[in-house]
């Protein structure tokens, strides 16, 4: 098992590092020069001498070639030091950390709701196989799968917000209303939103993972006994397809990611997605590093969980042996 | 499988006829689009957020422009892009796939390790992001479409290659001092069909997709050109007024996607029956 996890922190260090060198040349091949607000006569409000703007320039890692720079650049990281925004002089990873816990709290409910919604769904359209049940379920699944998640949101809006009025249409918190009831009822529709396309692709893999055990000998010998076929599903079936679904929640982060960016554009939502547009509008280029960066790290941290949770459950890599898709 | 089997288990399964006639009912609507009486672009504010009427069937939006004929031409732009990004994700796919897949060894491991990593970003956060330091115009955002999804097509091909390179017909060709770029082209692609082409049609479906989520964003395609995408960016701001404008544009994506999904699924069920449960 040890092994497996120190093969995959190094898997995930050497992807990590091609992704901040991505990440760096965004911003080192960006045109433009980013002292543009100090340096132009027109618009600079600074009277700053050629020394001056130097020591800036050192100040900020802006000189030496792209090595250089980038090496400087990745330290800080390293150690914590994300510079400052561009655009309002505010230290990036403060106001980052400040929208985290938002964005964090809207994965995580669609994330738990697509699960709690997609098992059952899951297991009942796998045991009643091309019965109506399971053409109705794969019909919506196939929905689910296909819808563009803005234009769901903005259809639930037209019909929540505007005509029944029982959900707020944008935004995270009444003003003057300070309750988590308050917080709750604004996020009824963004999770509902973020998890359907989730949701729809977890039903469709316990279906067929469901079909597949249900052709296994063990769950014939448990009928055959005589155990009801609720608790088969539940005991036996179930059980194994955990599994999968553990690496599916894994690898669907990053449409877990990039979907909650949509959905806190469409619905007013103050996080980190709704920081990562103000931030590209404005060209703040420190800003739009740390926010790629951060949502990186939480995609690879993601996929290195189910990974190691798979590890757990399956004997086999336990063992040390290799999964035979590794 | 032989033509013919392929052409009568393909039209015995109702899916795939229903699936392939809405495609090609949105299709040629597009294609079609000039023969409506109205100009896309065409700024009237005289009859602006119009619901539906004999004279505009589904309304107009903020400026209006005729709803449905702006769609007609909107589907144009989304089925493009969407088809060209499959065409340049499909040629990438394909060729890193046979060669990672039949060459092997330190190839296969490097070009597998990029797949990861490609794999391991937030892709339509990078597209975002690189976007806002390109040229806004088609040709990028079918290129940075087709770059983050030519790895699934890439992981595909590789693992079919696999198992094709040991079979008799390969073994028999490279005995005959078959040159290696050869058997991949002659023998192995063809074999590949099946998968390709499910690849392919499940492709389209992810690019119109996701280049309707980025234009959306305002990140996609560029005014005037409108697409569905951009179309309900218009629309939203008016959605208490009229919300017609932003139910067609989000339906036909809607619908056009669904058919490619379930058209890559039914014929992969068709073409790999062993996957038929």
């Amino acid at each position: 098992m040890s092994h497996f996890i120190g093969k995959r922190l190094v898997q995930m260090a050497v992807v990590f590092v091609f992704v901040s060198v991505f990440a760096f040349s965004i911003i080192y091949f960006s045109p433009g020069d980013p002292l543009y607000l100090y340096t132009s006569p027109s618009v600079s409000v600074y009277k700053m001498t050629d020394e001056q703007l130097e020591d800036m320039r050192e100040s900020l890692g802006l000189t030496g070639n792209a090595a250089q720079r980038y090496l400087n650049w990745a330290g800080k990281m390293l150690h914590g030091d994300w510079g400052l925004s561009v655009s309002n002089h505010q230290p990036v990873k403060k106001q980052i950390m400040d929208k985290l816990p938002n964005t964090i709290g809207l994965m995580g409910a669609a994330l738990l709701l697509s699960v709690i919604l997609a098992i059952p769904l899951g297991l009942l359209a796998g045991s009643y196989k091309n019965k109506w049940v399971d053409n109705i379920i794969s019909g919506i699944s196939y929905l689910g799968i296909s819808l563009p998640a803005f234009w769901f949101g903005i259809m639930l809006i037209i019909v929540f917000s505007l005509k029944l009025g029982w959900f707020p249409s944008s935004g995270m918190r009444t003003i003057g209303v300070n309750s988590a009831a308050d917080v709750v009822r604004h996020g009824v529709l963004p999770v509902i939103v973020l998890s359907v396309n989730n949701t729809a692709v977890f039903v469709r893999y316990i279906r067929s993972n469901t079909i597949e055990q249900r052709e296994e000998e063990y769950v014939m010998t448990a009928i055959s006994k005589g155990v009801p076929k609720i608790q088969v599903m539940y005991r036996h079936v179930l059980k194994n397809c955990l599994l999968p679904i553990i690496t599916m929640v894994g690898m669907n982060f990053g449409t877990l990611i990039t979907g909650s960016f949509i959905v806190e554009s469409v619905f007013g939502w103050p996080g980190l997605g709704t920081l990562c547009m103000d931030a590209i509008n404005s060209r703040d280029y420190t800003m739009i590093m740390g926010i790629t960066m951060l949502a990186c790290i939480v995609l690879l941290i993601g996929n290195f969980l189910a990974d190691i949770l798979y590890g757990f459950a399956d004997p086999r890599i336990k063992r040390g042996e290799e999964r035979e898709n590794g | 499988m032989d033509r013919k089997v392929m052409k009568k288990v393909f039209f015995s399964n109702k899916m795939t006829v229903l699936c392939t006639g809405l495609l090609l009912a949105v299709m040629a609507a597009s294609l079609l689009a000039p023969l409506s009486p109205y100009d896309p672009d065409a700024v009237n504010v005289a009859e602006k957020l119009q619901g539906m009427s004999s004279k505009h069937i589904f309304g107009t939006d903020s400026l209006g422009r005729d709803t449905f004929t702006r769609a007609l031409y909107g589907g144009r732009v989304s089925l493009l892009v969407g088809f060209a990004a499959m065409c340049v994700a499909v040629f990438i796919g394909t060729f890193i796939g046979t060669v990672s897949g039949y060459k092997g060894g330190k190839v296969d491991s490097i070009c597998m390790r990029v797949v990861d990593v490609f794999l391991s970003v937030p892709s339509l956060l990078f597209i975002i992001v690189v976007y806002a330091f390109m040229p806004r115009n088609m040709v990028t955002l079918v290129l940075m479409l087709a770059s983050f999804s030519w790895t699934k097509v890439a992981r595909v091909v590789r693992a079919q290659t696999l198992t094709l390179k040991e079979r008799d017909f390969v073994t028999a060709a490279k005995a005959l001092g078959v040159g290696q770029s050869t058997v991949i082209w002659r023998h192995i692609i063809p074999n590949l069909m099946p998968q390709i082409i499910v690849a392919s049609s499940l492709s389209i479906a992810n690019a119109i997709l996701d280049e309707s989520a980025l234009s959306f964003l305002g990140y996609g395609i560029q005014l005037p050109m409108a697409s569905w995408g951009s179309m309900l960016q218009s629309a939203q701001q008016y959605i208490l007024y009229n919300p017609i404008c932003a139910v067609i544009p989000g339906s036909l994506i809607l619908i056009t996607v669904l058919c490619f999904n379930v058209m890559g699924d039914m014929l992969q069920q068709i073409l790999d029956p062993k996957l038929v449960k």
